[in-house]
């Protein structure tokens, strides 16, 4: 009986991973659920979502308009359901980006060591030192605003997250026994490298991309906000905050509360996602 | 005889902390006859295995290697990348000691097997799990087709060296080093896995370097035995004189230590001090400190190896065979 509870309490609550267990379910759900509404949003969105009506500006909710309609008449349900595409996509594109450079550079720097090593790890200390806003600024500044810009100088920003923690665990993979057995039968870096190191790093890898995720949402979801990201007319998160702001003063809350709650409800259920994930990596590990 | 394998007064240094470097191998002189079999023995920590690793560059990052170390007469530290590679092809195949820890563990053990036969040799899917079933046969797995679309967590400690066996084999090297390959394994595994590679030696004529603790496998199963102390090579001798030709103190004592089955009650005799890291070896003989027939001159000065009894010791004050002029 004590043997049983000590069990259990030596397990602890990271033992287990999603299934079955309420919280990363939930978030899931939220998960699945946005990214649906993001890819069936023409065929549930009422309106169009960049249909302007004089004739209804600014209506509360009610039957035809769910959410109400903006200062322009837009229908705000609708372009939410838009807007979840350039907020969802955006973040998606620099994840993606950043996953493949940052872990191609991290795995690189472990195995070849070395001034290339001393290089990228210099590099993305340097690039560490940043915080994204003003690598936004600087490119909105250079290259123009808008989502591209937003999206290649959040990469950048983004690349030291996933590049220092997978080169950490890529060099103390490369020093595994296994590796040196390959090298022995006379395989090269670059295949021990694709078809071995790799795929025991991918669990880390999508751990460390799923969490980000969350943030770059939010990340570029800001940069819209401050005008650096999606232009107008695009119906985007970011720019519906910063386009309603003014009706939170006005007694018309509507449109900037619907999309910063999206972002923030997304945001948490990608953390709680990638918690997880990483619960379950460690409870692998040990 | 051209050697296939020499160890020309090898060397090797570590970088230590703030710049400072440690010396892990002090002095290898060793010659293998192509066809020969050499057992190599030590402590731990005696760089047993850092010797056999200097063999194909598989080096610790940062080593620095004097002296030389050639394989058919070509200097394995002046080798560039691609000739390493090609040396490890082809030339020299290793077998490690902890098969579970060297082989991929998300990967089948076909696919252990296969890749090198394919990615380097060039021979198609098929070739090369027709190959791959040939060399577990070799090897005496049964039920080779089943084993290579297991995974290496499905297998025991004793087939899973089999199968590093058939990795090693697999590259038709002429030199096979064996890093302690039974140490992991239990008594009739080992007796079986040594079996095997004895067998796949005397077939394929290769040349072997054998590394080990077991003194009498040693004996049992090489030509010539080498037994290092403290990264320094102490003696070199026929193996089947090992127990009764010796002439190093330290030989002596670690043949001394042994328990001896056949004597109800008898002690250990343990050789008194510590085993000393290479790096904290001082001018002298590194076994010095430990040994009862130092003087002055063992703590100041290293010796040379140079012919004694049956084979080479260094050693200043060798034990006199009996029957001998010392």
């Amino acid at each position: 009986m004590t043997t049983l509870r000590l069990a259990a309490a030596v397990r602890g609550p990271g033992r287990t991973g999603p299934r079955g267990r309420p919280v990363p379910l939930l978030a899931g759900a939220v998960v699945a659920l946005v990214v649906l509404a993001a890819a069936l949003a023409p065929l549930i969105a009422p309106h169009d979502p960049n249909a302007v009506d004089p004739l209804a500006v600014s209506l509360p909710p009610g039957a035809a308009h769910w959410l109400g309609t903006d200062d322009t008449g837009r229908d705000i349900a609708s372009r939410l359901l838009y807007g979840a595409r350039p907020s969802l996509l955006a973040p998606l594109a620099v994840t993606l980006a950043a996953g493949t450079i940052g872990t191609a550079l991290a795995v690189s720097a472990a195995w070849l060591g070395g001034w290339w090593d001393r290089l990228v790890t210099a590099a993305l200390d340097l690039v560490f030192g940043f915080p994204g806003l003003v690598l936004a600024v600087v490119g909105a500044a250079l290259f123009g605003a808008g989502l591209p810009v937003a999206v290649a100088t959040l990469t950048i920003a983004y690349l030291p997250y996933v590049a220092r923690v997978v080169r950490g665990s890529a060099l103390r993979e490369r020093h595994l026994p296994y590796v040196a057995a390959l090298r022995m039968l006379g395989l090269g870096g670059a295949r021990a490298c694709l078809r071995h190191l790799l795929p025991n790093l991918a669990p880390l890898v999508l751990v460390q991309t799923a969490t980000a995720f969350g943030y770059t949402l939010l990340d570029t979801a800001a940069f819209s906000f401050i005008g650096l990201g999606a232009q107008p007319p695009t119906a985007e998160w970011g720019l519906m905050v910063a386009q309603g702001a003014p009706g939170l003063l006005a007694g018309r809350p509507e449109q900037a509360l619907a999309a910063g709650g999206a972002i923030v409800l997304f945001t948490v259920a990608c953390g709680l996602l990638g918690t997880a994930l990483s619960q379950r990596l460690a409870g692998d590990r040990t | 005889m051209i050697p296939l394998l020499e160890f020309d007064a090898l060397r090797v240094t570590l970088p230590g902390p703030r710049g400072t470097r440690r010396t892990v191998i002090h002095r290898v002189d060793l010659a293998l006859a192509p066809g020969s079999a050499v057992g190599l023995v030590g402590e731990s920590g005696s760089g047993k295995s850092l010797t056999a690793r200097s063999v194909l560059g598989l080096l610790p990052p940062g080593a620095r290697v004097d002296g030389d170390v050639r394989f058919d007469g070509a200097s394995v530290p002046a080798m560039r990348p691609p000739e390493l590679r090609a040396l490890r092809r082809g030339g020299a195949a290793m077998v490690f000691q902890d098969p579970r820890a060297h082989i991929n563990p998300l990967r089948t053990v076909g696919d252990f097997l296969t890749e090198a036969l394919v990615s380097v040799r060039g021979l198609t899917r098929a070739a090369a799990d027709a190959r791959a079933t040939a060399l577990l046969d070799e090897v005496h797995v049964a039920d080779a087709a089943r084993r290579l679309r297991q995974r290496p967590a499905e297998l025991s400690g004793g087939l899973l060296q089999r199968v590093m066996i058939a990795a090693a084999l697999a590259a038709e090297p002429r030199l096979l080093l064996a890093d302690e390959p039974t140490t992991a394994l239990d008594v009739t595994t080992q007796a079986e896995v040594m079996a095997v590679i004895d067998e796949a030696r005397r077939r394929h004529g290769l040349t072997l370097l054998f590394i080990t603790h077991d003194l009498a496998l040693a004996a049992a199963v090489c030509d010539r035995a080498a037994v290092l102390y403290a990264g320094t090579l102490a003696e070199e001798l026929p193996a089947h004189r090992l127990a009764t030709g010796a002439t190093h103190p330290y030989t002596r004592a670690l043949l001394a230590a042994r328990p001896d089955p056949t004597v109800p009650g008898a002690k250990l005799r343990a050789i008194e001090g510590r085993p000393l890291p290479a790096d904290e070896a001082g001018p002298g003989c590194p076994f010095a400190p430990r040994c009862a027939r130092a003087t002055g001159t063992c703590r100041t000065e290293r010796p040379e190896p140079r012919p004694s009894g049956d084979g080479r010791a260094a050693c200043h004050h060798p034990v006199p065979l009996e029957g001998s002029a010392p």
